[in-house]
C-alpha cells in the first residue's frame, strides 16, 4: 500500500485535553504538529469528566502545576476565542461529622498549600452553613479556595484542538494508530487504515489507552480503566456558586457537585465502575447512582428533591499509585509521555500541555514533574 | 426451567405478553407506568369518572374492553407494580422506582413493551405554551375530559392527527382545524397497503368525514410557518402556508402537533439492544427476529415500542414475544399459533407502510428549519446554535452535536428534537439522514428525584 506520510516537527497521540492544549501551546511555540486521535477530540475522560478546576486537594507536590493551569484557565476564553464556561466561583472541600480526624489533614494541608501560593480558607461546619446554607448539618468543616472553580469538560478540549488548528497544527481524527516505532531518527506512526505520520518528537497523551502504545516502547505500566459516576439535574434557579466535594478515605464517599450558570447541578463521585477502552464504552453502574444520592443528601439535603435527567460515564486510566506519567521517556530520545493521570487530570490538564510543549521545545520545565516518571515503573 | 420473566408496559402488548406467560405457568413481574393497565392507547378513565368504553374508545371500545378485562383476570397471578417507572437496566436487572424508592428486581428474561410518544417536527414558536402533542392532547381529554384550550388547532399528520381531532369535536371542544402536511395525493397512492386493514381505512375516512362535516377546515399538503403568541400569553395562532402557496392564518389558544409515532427505544437501549435504520420512516429502530427476539439473549421487544404497528398489532407482537421466550425456556408452545401470529404481524407491517407512505414526516420541512427556531425545547436551543456545532466546531452526527449545542440534552433526552437534529446536521453535511446516527439513550429512563433511596440493601 502506498501510504501518504505526513510529517511534522511533533507528533502527538491521543486527543484528549492533555494532547489538545499540548498542541495548542507547541503551535504557539511555532512547532508543527500532528494530533492522532482515535474517535473525535476530548470525547473520553476529557469530556465526561466533572468539571473540576480545583486545585485544593491534590498532592502539595502538585501545586506549581495546578498554578500554572489555574492561570490558563483564567484566560482560557482568550486564548481559544471560545467560551469554555470557566467559571472562578470558588471550591470548597469538606468533612463529614463522623470523620473528625479529616479537620486535622485540612489544617496541615491548608498551611502547606500556603506555601505554594494557594489560600485556603478553613471555617467550621456553622460559619459555612450560614454563607452556604444548602450545605447540611453532617458537614463538620471544610476548607474554601476563593480561586478554584469549574469549567464545561465538552467543551474544553476540543476547543483547545480548535485553536491549535488555527496556529497551523494538524488534528486528524478517527484515526487509530495501531503501530509506533522509531526508525532512525524518526518516529514513525501507522494508522489502521496504513496512512503513515512521521516526526522525530512523539507525545503520547492516549490515556487508558497509552498502555499499549508505550510497550511498543518497552516501557509497559499498568493502566486500569475505570468510569466516573456522573448525573446533572433539571435546571433550577442560578444560587450555588462554587464547586462542592468531599474529603475521605473511602470512595463511596467522595461526592462532590457544581451548579452550572443555566442552572443544572452536575453531580460526581461515588464508586467508579470498569471501564472497556477495547470497546469504547462505559457504562454508569446504577447502583453507583444510588449511593451517589445518598451521600449527596448527606453534604446537601436540599439537593433531594431535584430532578435527575441525564448519568453518564466516561474511560479514565489509573495507574497503581494514582500519579500520572509525565516527562521524557526513560528509553527513546524524542518521546514524550502525558497519560494516567487517574481521573484527576481536568484542572491540570492545560498546564499539563503547556509545560509539555516547553519540556519539547526547550528540553527543560521549572515545574516539578520529577516524581511522575515512567521510570518508577521500570 | 422457570426463569423470572419481567415485562415492562401493561399496553395491548404487556397485558398479552403476560396472558400467554401465565396461560403456561409462567408468572411475571408486570411493571407498568401507569396508575392501571391499558397503556396510552386504551388508558384508563379515574375511577369517579363514568364515560361509557365507546365514549372513550369509539370503534375500538370492545378491544380495550378485552384488553382490560384479560389483564385484570391476570391480577391473582401475577407480581403487578403500576405507577412504577423503569429508570435503568443493568446486569440482569432492572431498576424500577415508585414514590422515591428504587429496587433492583432480577429477571432471565425482559420482555419490554414501552409503546411509542409523539414524533415532532420543531415549528416557529412551538416552545410557547399552549402547544401541546397530540398525545399529550388526547391524554388529557381521555384521563381528565379536558381540551387543552379554547380553540385549538390540531397539525401535523398522521391517522392519529384525525383521530384525536374528531374525539376533540365528538367531546364538544372548539376545533379550528385540521392541518396536515402530508399531500392527499400520497394517501391515494398508499391505498393498496392502507387496505390490509379495510375496516381502519374506512374508520380513517369517516373521521375526515366527519370533522368537515362538523365544519372543521381540513387542509392537505400545507406547510407550516409559525405558531404566533408571546412568551407571556402563550399561543394567539397558527400561520401555514397552503399546498397552493398562500398564506393563511388561524387563531387559536392551543396547539396539538404530532407526526405520527416515534417508539420508545431507551430501555432496549440500555439493555444493549442493537439498532438499524429503517428507512420507510427514516428512524433507528431495535434489531429483533420476526418473534420480537432483540440481539442480546433474553431481551424480547414488542408493540409500538419495537415498530409503530398499532395498538392491534401490539396485541400479536405482545403475545409472539412471551410464546418466543417461552420457547426459549424450553416450554412448548403452540407452532400454529405462533404462525398465525406471523402472519397477522406480516399485515400491520404492510399496513404500517401504507401509513408510513400516506402520512410521510416532512423531513426536508425539517431540514429547512429557519436558524431562529427552537430545535431543543428542553434546553431552548436554536437551529442557528446546532448547525453552528457542525459548520463551526465540527460535528460530525448528532451525538457530537448535542455535545456542543445540548440539542437533546435536556429532561426529554432527545425524545422530541433526536429526529429533527439529525435531519438538520445530516442536511449541512450534505449527507443521507443515517449518517447523521441516533442519540444514545442513557438513564435514567425519565428523570428521577436525587431523593430516590434504595429500598432493597
Amino acid at each position: 500500500m502506498s501510504a501518504a506520510e505526513s510529517t511534522a516537527d511533533v507528533a502527538i497521540i491521543g486527543g484528549g485535553l492533555m494532547g489538545c492544549s499540548a498542541a495548542f501551546f507547541l503551535a504557539q511555540r511555532g512547532l508543527s504538529v500532528v494530533l492522532l486521535e482515535t474517535d473525535k477530540v476530548g470525547r473520553q475522560a476529557s469530556g465526561t469528566n466533572f468539571g473540576n478546576v480545583r486545585r485544593q486537594g491534590r498532592p502539595i507536590s502538585q501545586l506549581p502545576l495546578a498554578n500554572r493551569a489555574s492561570r490558563i484557565w483564567r484566560s482560557a476564553n482568550e486564548l481559544l476565542g471560545a467560551d469554555v464556561e470557566y467559571l472562578q466561583n470558588g471550591h470548597i472541600r469538606v468533612c463529614f461529622r463522623d470523620r473528625p480526624e479529616n479537620v486535622g489533614k485540612m489544617e496541615e494541608y491548608a498551611a502547606q498549600a500556603r506555601e505554594e501560593g494557594l489560600d485556603l480558607e478553613l471555617l467550621s461546619g456553622n460559619v459555612l452553613r450560614e454563607r452556604f446554607p444548602w450545605l447540611g448539618a453532617d458537614v463538620l468543616a471544610g476548607s474554601h479556595s476563593a480561586l478554584d472553580g469549574h469549567a464545561n469538560p465538552r467543551l474544553a478540549a476540543p476547543a483547545f484542538a480548535r485553536a491549535a488548528m488555527k496556529l497551523g497544527a494538524q488534528v486528524v481524527e478517527d484515526t487509530k494508530i495501531v503501530h509506533a516505532a522509531k526508525i532512525g531518527e524518526d518516529f514513525v506512526l501507522e494508522a489502521e487504515d496504513g496512512r503513515r505520520f512521521r516526526a522525530p518528537t512523539l507525545l503520547v497523551t492516549a490515556g487508558a489507552w497509552a498502555g499499549k502504545i508505550v510497550s511498543q516502547f518497552g516501557e509497559p505500566v499498568k493502566l486500569t480503566p475505570r468510569a466516573p459516576t456522573m448525573s446533572v439535574t433539571e435546571p433550577v434557579p442560578y444560587a450555588i456558586l462554587p464547586a462542592v466535594g468531599v474529603m475521605t478515605p473511602d470512595e463511596v464517599e467522595t461526592v462532590y457537585f457544581r451548579q452550572v450558570a443555566r442552572g443544572n447541578i452536575v453531580l460526581g463521585g461515588s464508586t467508579r465502575a470498569p471501564s472497556y477502552p477495547d470497546e469504547y464504552r462505559a457504562y454508569v453502574m446504577p447502583q453507583n447512582t444510588m449511593t451517589q444520592f445518598h451521600h449527596l443528601r448527606r453534604l446537601a439535603p436540599a439537593l433531594a428533591k431535584l430532578q435527575v435527567i441525564r448519568v453518564w460515564s466516561g474511560i479514565e486510566g489509573y495507574t497503581d499509585d494514582s500519579l500520572p506519567v509525565m516527562g521524557p521517556s526513560g528509553t527513546v530520545p524524542g518521546l514524550f509521555y502525558a497519560f494516567g493521570f487517574s481521573g484527576s487530570g481536568f484542572q491540570i490538564g492545560p498546564g499539563v500541555g503547556e509545560t509539555m510543549a516547553e519540556l519539547i521545545a526547550t528540553g527543560h520545565t521549572d515545574i516539578p514533574i520529577e516524581g511522575y516518571s515512567i521510570k518508577r515503573f521500570a | 426451567m422457570n426463569g423470572q420473566v419481567v415485562i415492562v408496559g401493561a399496553g395491548p402488548a404487556g397485558v398479552r405478553a403476560a396472558e400467554a406467560l401465565v396461560k403456561a405457568g409462567v408468572l411475571p413481574v408486570v411493571i407498568d407506568e401507569g396508575r392501571r393497565s391499558g397503556g396510552q392507547i386504551y388508558r384508563r378513565q379515574p375511577d369517579h369518572f363514568k364515560r361509557s368504553y365507546d365514549t372513550l374508545y369509539g370503534s375500538e371500545a370492545h378491544r380495550a374492553a378485552a384488553v382490560h378485562r384479560a389483564f385484570d383476570a391476570l391480577l391473582p397471578h401475577i407480581d403487578y407494580r403500576p405507577e412504577t417507572l423503569v429508570w435503568n437496566v443493568a446486569e440482569g436487572h432492572v431498576w424500577a422506582t415508585r414514590a422515591g424508592e428504587t429496587e433492583a428486581i432480577p429477571y432471565d428474561r425482559l420482555i419490554v413493551c414501552s409503546g411509542a410518544t409523539d414524533r415532532l417536527a420543531p415549528v416557529p414558536g412551538w416552545q410557547l405554551a399552549g402547544c401541546y402533542s397530540l398525545g399529550g392532547s388526547q391524554v388529557a381529554l381521555k384521563a381528565q375530559a379536558c381540551s387543552i384550550g379554547g380553540a385549538v388547532v390540531f397539525m401535523g399528520t398522521g391517522p392519529l392527527l384525525y383521530l384525536v381531532a374528531s374525539q376533540y369535536v365528538k367531546a364538544g371542544a372548539n376545533v379550528v382545524a385540521v392541518l396536515d402536511t402530508s399531500p392527499f395525493a400520497g394517501r391515494v397512492k398508499a391505498l393498496p397497503k392502507l387496505a390490509e386493514q379495510p375496516d381502519l381505512l374506512w374508520q380513517g375516512m369517516k373521521l375526515t368525514l366527519a370533522l368537515k362535516r362538523a365544519g372543521v377546515t381540513v387542509l392537505s399538503g400545507m406547510t407550516p410557518a409559525e405558531i404566533t403568541g408571546d412568551p407571556e400569553t402563550g399561543v394567539s395562532g397558527v400561520t401555514i402556508r397552503t399546498a397552493s402557496g398562500t398564506l393563511r392564518h388561524f387563531e387559536c389558544d392551543a396547539v396539538a402537533m404530532g407526526w405520527h409515532l416515534r417508539p420508545e427505544t431507551q430501555i432496549a437501549d440500555l439493555a444493549r439492544a442493537s439498532f438499524a435504520f429503517d428507512k420507510a420512516t427514516r428512524q433507528w429502530l431495535p434489531e429483533i427476529d420476526g418473534d420480537g427476539r432483540a440481539h442480546v439473549p433474553g431481551l424480547y421487544l414488542a408493540g409500538d415500542g419495537a415498530k409503530v404497528l398499532g395498538a392491534r398489532s401490539a396485541e400479536v407482537t405482545g403475545e409472539l414475544a412471551a410464546l418466543a421466550a417461552l420457547a426459549d425456556m424450553g416450554v412448548a408452545v403452540d407452532k400454529d399459533r405462533c404462525r398465525h401470529l406471523r402472519a397477522e404481524r406480516v399485515r400491520y407491517v404492510r399496513f404500517a407502510q401504507g401509513l408510513a407512505e400516506a402520512f410521510p414526516w416532512p423531513h426536508q420541512f425539517v431540514a429547512d428549519t429557519a436558524d431562529s427556531t427552537v430545535v431543543c425545547r428542553c434546553e431552548g436551543v436554536t437551529a442557528a446554535t446546532l448547525r453552528a456545532s457542525v459548520s463551526e466546531a465540527y460535528a460530525t452526527e448528532t451525538n457530537r452535536a448535542k455535545a456542543f449545542s445540548r440539542v437533546g440534552m435536556g429532561r426529554c433526552q432527545g425524545r422530541y428534537c433526536g429526529n429533527a437534529s439529525a435531519e438538520i446536521v445530516a442536511a449541512l453535511r450534505g449527507e443521507p439522514v443515517e449518517c447523521a446516527g441516533r442519540l444514545r439513550g442513557q438513564a435514567p429512563v425519565k428523570p428521577i428525584p436525587v431523593g430516590t433511596a434504595r429500598t432493597d440493601v
